[in-house]
């Protein structure tokens, strides 16, 4: 196996994530896109910790995975206080600003 | 057996002042009663903020920043030298003026611009209940905190991975406070949501960028990016990598087209948390942006130069015209921020990697004093107020000379210093990020930035005229007097604008004096 197909994978998956939060309206799916372009990026990270022998990039998707789950705690926090007052998670009802 | 990494506690003492004081404010939360914690809370994250930016000037006065007291400390993740401290200061001073604006309890009758308990439902009975209650949620003030050391760490961040964490660590606290406005809660929540998603996806993007050109180098830390890009030149991975890092840094700065979000959230969080977003985070993502430039990519300019050079003008003209059709005056210093921003990246283009142009200066300079004007001026914006919270839709403020003359000829001074009309800071500022850029030859972009400076000219001035020479609506706003807290922050924000603006040698000398940056 090439390292290159690795690389290929995260490539996609990360692009179908980035297109996932252009496209979808439900507040959640769009949050689930984003955390699928950060797996993406771990895929990418421990992919190039291999092939150039260093270590540095599995730390970080450590650091990654750390991160995201705090983004999870903050971004689910605000998605509910939302839902609560309109019943209703689509990014697209929220449209109270604009212009 | 693992070697811990040397860490000179002496230079990252403001930082640990800011993170201090917000352990410690989660503490405070945790155990004060309920009565005691409001005015515990507004104590302990003025000694943090206060504290950072007294040891930060202390650290500036005992070392010789610009020379060998400059240095790279914790195993090469955190730089230590002139401008980074300069930025650490300028935020750490900001974020104590927002803290004060938070604290302020007698303009609004609900006693706080922050919600209760943003648990409660808007709109529900027990929302209304709490409306004049006297409660407020208090973790406004740990999370602020955090932000404002997540900012002072970004500035100082020498390696992309701490960088990212930094980034995190500001955003991830703002995207909270944006929505615990108390008046108007369903904009503040949508505010707050469109902030978190597309903040997480931005920083997705920085991440990606991150991962590339790690792969390109196989490092994170700046200084040997640095040298790889010199002896490797560069290619296709680090290129792709250096523009995703650039669309992650660019997003936070509210620089167009990465702008989408500003307006919108801009107008929709609690006005203290608007003016310490505006200033705050603008100035810790130019260190940030400055840094990864010239620290990491500096020997490979002609890579990136045309890229920035190209979105500098798009943020002058989209924040100058889009500026022009706004009637809410949230909304309308978001576009003036955003045209900001443009004018900012006129001053990191205006400096070469050697450091000998003035332009890191010119730079250090003007976030320093657009930090100063823009809190000045939402602070402003919180005293004039209607049944329903802030009266910010352009229409209300006709006439306010007659009611209140001496807010609005304050609020004259703060619209002057952001269309940049000589005595004010803003001229100082502005003249000298376009002598950088003529300097460096970049003379198109002046251009630019010149005729794009007279188009937002013309929106502020309006509300100044509209102040001045309008009747008076008849069921128009009514002024607050504003608390101590209120007062100070007006007080110091709009001498520093006067002064800046008439003697501003001595402050440009630091700047001067502070302009490097270690790799």
């Amino acid at each position: 196996m090439t390292i290159a197909y690795y690389l290929v994978l995260a490539a996609i998956l990360f692009t179908i994530g980035a297109v996932g939060v252009l496209v979808r309206r439900n507040a959640i799916v769009v949050f689930m896109c984003v955390e699928l372009m950060l797996n993406a990026v771990n895929l990418t990270l421990i992919t190039f910790a291999r092939s150039t022998g260093t270590v540095d990039g599995q730390i970080i998707a450590l650091f990654v995975m750390v991160v995201a789950a705090a983004e999870v705690v903050i971004g689910l926090a605000i998605i509910m206080s939302i839902y609560r007052t309109r019943r209703s998670a689509s990014v697209d009802d929220a449209n109270l600003l604009k212009y | 057996m693992i070697e811990a990494p040397d860490l000179s506690y002496a230079a990252l003492a403001p930082l640990l002042f800011l993170f201090g004081a917000a352990c410690v404010g989660v503490l405070v939360e945790a155990f004060a009663p309920r009565e005691a914690r409001h005015p515990a809370q507004v104590a302990v994250a003025l000694v943090g903020t206060v504290g950072g930016l007294v040891s930060a000037i202390l650290l500036a006065a005992t070392r010789d920043l610009s020379g060998d007291g400059a240095e790279v400390t914790a195993d090469g993740a955190l730089a230590v030298d002139g401008a980074g401290i300069f930025l650490q200061a300028t935020i750490a001073g900001l974020g104590a003026l927002s803290i004060l604006l938070f604290a302020e309890r007698s303009l609004d009758p609900a006693r706080s611009s922050f919600v209760a308990s943003a648990a409660v439902p808007a709109g529900s009975p027990r929302d209304r209940e709490l409306l004049t209650a006297d409660r407020v949620q208090t973790e406004v003030y740990p999370l602020a905190t955090f932000a404002i050391g997540g900012m002072m760490l970004f500035v100082a961040a020498n390696d992309l991975l701490v960088m990212f964490i930094a980034l995190e660590v500001l955003s991830l606290p703002l995207y909270l406070i944006c929505g615990l406005a108390r008046r108007r809660r369903l904009l503040s929540q949508e505010a707050a949501v469109k902030y978190f998603l597309l903040g997480a996806f931005a920083s997705a993007f920085f991440l990606y960028g991150l991962a590339l050109v790690y792969g390109a180098t196989g490092s994170v830390r700046l200084s040997t990016i640095s040298e790889s890009v010199t002896t490797g030149g560069g290619d296709t991975l680090l290129v792709l990598g250096l523009a995703l890092l650039i669309v992650g840094l660019m997003f936070k700065a509210s620089v167009a087209p990465f702008h989408t979000w500003t307006p919108d959230v801009y107008q929709g969080a609690p006005t203290p948390v608007t003016a310490f977003m505006a200033a705050c985070t603008k100035v810790a993502a130019f260190g940030a942006i400055m840094r990864l430039l010239y620290v990491g990519f500096g020997t490979d300019e002609w890579t990136w130069r045309p890229l920035v050079y190209g979105i500098a003008i798009v943020s002058m003209i989209v924040g100058a015209v889009l500026g022009l059709t706004q009637t809410d005056l949230k909304r309308m210093l978001a576009y003036s921020s955003i045209a900001h921003a443009g004018f900012l990246l006129t001053g990191v283009l205006g400096f070469d990697a050697t450091g000998d142009s003035p332009g890191l200066a010119a730079t250090l300079f003007y976030l320093l004093v657009y930090g100063l004007t823009t809190l000045g001026a939402f602070a402003v914006l919180t005293m004039i107020r209607d049944g329903d919270g802030e009266a910010t839709h352009l229409s209300q403020w006709a006439g306010l000379a007659q009611r209140a003359p001496v807010v609005a000829a304050v609020m004259t001074l703060f619209l002057l210093a952001l269309a940049g009309i000589p005595l004010t800071s803003g001229f100082t500022g502005k003249f000298a990020v376009f002598r950088a850029a003529i300097d460096d030859g970049a003379w198109p972009l002046a251009v630019v930035a010149l005729l794009a400076s007279a188009v937002a000219a013309f929106f502020y001035l309006r509300v100044v005229v509209l102040m001045y020479f309008s009747e008076p609506l008849a069921d128009g706003p009514t002024v607050g007097v504003p608390g101590l807290p209120t007062t100070i922050v007006l007080a110091v924000t709009a001498a520093a604008t006067l002064v800046l603006g008439i003697v501003p040698g001595s402050v440009l000398d630091l700047a001067g004096q502070a302009a490097n940056l270690v790799g």
